[in-house]
């Protein structure tokens, strides 16, 4: 697999500017969170492609913990939009502006 | 050849579900394509031999987070959201040339001929014991055992506060 390396980081550079295009794009928050998760996953994918390369542990130790944050991200994150969900009725990102002014 | 061929199949499955979570209509279809694309990334793990995080990717990713995920879009009953290339405004134009330059811009960065994926001196050389079980426990509790504790610490406290976000009632 190793002279794959090249594609494969390709491949997670289109993936990372695909998560990038959803969440500028997007306007339901639940679709924004998804595509931060597709970013993270790109980013994990070009981690291993690497630690492969070099023969080093230590980029998919990265990946584990970039995983478990990932995680802890979707917890609160979600946990956010229901709370936003009950008090306003939407996932719209363009109609929450608590924080606006 | 038959490695190359499946490579090339799982990138492009890869990829068009990726272009499905971010075009689709409903945000179950963007989900069960976000799944596809998980499977895609485990299984090109498994090529270059991270079995445990290809394990890890199916279990962790695809299970746990995107069943939270799904039960989250149950909970909220959204409608359906415009997809992108429907109402095409400016603001959607931009994001497009914004992600359009980006892309170029790490094409052009690996085109370089000071950048370099593979160094000298990196033979790539195959050691498939790296990705197994018993090699990451084995660094994990010991070189990176003080990033695991602390990775410990942030998972506690983003489950309490994940729930204390979402039983309290903000007036």
């Amino acid at each position: 697999m190793n002279q794959h390396i090249d594609a494969i980081v390709a491949l997670s550079a289109i993936l990372f500017s695909m998560g990038v295009l959803g969440v500028l794009t997007r306007k339901n928050a639940i679709t924004i969170f998804m595509s931060v998760e597709l970013m993270l996953n790109s980013v994990n994918l070009a981690l291993v492609a690497f630690s492969r390369l070099h023969n080093d542990i230590t980029g998919q130790m990265l990946v584990i913990f970039v995983m478990a944050i990932a995680a802890a991200e979707v917890a609160v994150g979600l946990a956010i939009v229901i709370s936003i969900f009950r008090n306003r009725q939407t996932a719209d990102v363009t109609e929450i502006n608590l924080l606006r002014w | 050849m038959i490695v190359d061929i499946l490579f090339y199949i799982t990138a492009l499955v890869a990829i068009i579900s990726g272009l499905l979570v971010i075009t689709g209509k409903s945000p179950v279809t963007s989900a069960l394509s976000l799944v596809l694309n998980f499977f895609c990334i485990a299984f090109i793990y498994l090529m270059l031999e991270a079995q445990f995080l290809a394990i890890i990717q199916v279990i962790v990713y695809a299970g746990a987070i995107m069943v939270l995920f799904l039960f989250v879009i149950m909970l909220l009953n959204l409608q359906d959201d415009m997809t992108l290339f429907e109402r095409f405004d400016l603001k959607k134009g931009f994001a497009v040339l914004l992600t359009g330059l980006f892309l170029l811009e790490i094409a052009y960065i690996f085109s370089l001929d000071s950048v370099s994926i593979a160094p000298k001196g990196v033979t790539g050389a195959s050691f498939p014991e790296l990705g197994t079980v018993e090699s990451i426990g084995k660094y994990l509790f010991s070189d990176f055992v003080y990033p695991f504790e602390m990775i410990s610490v942030v998972l506690l406290s983003a489950v309490v506060g994940a729930v204390v976000i979402a039983k309290k009632k903000v007036d």
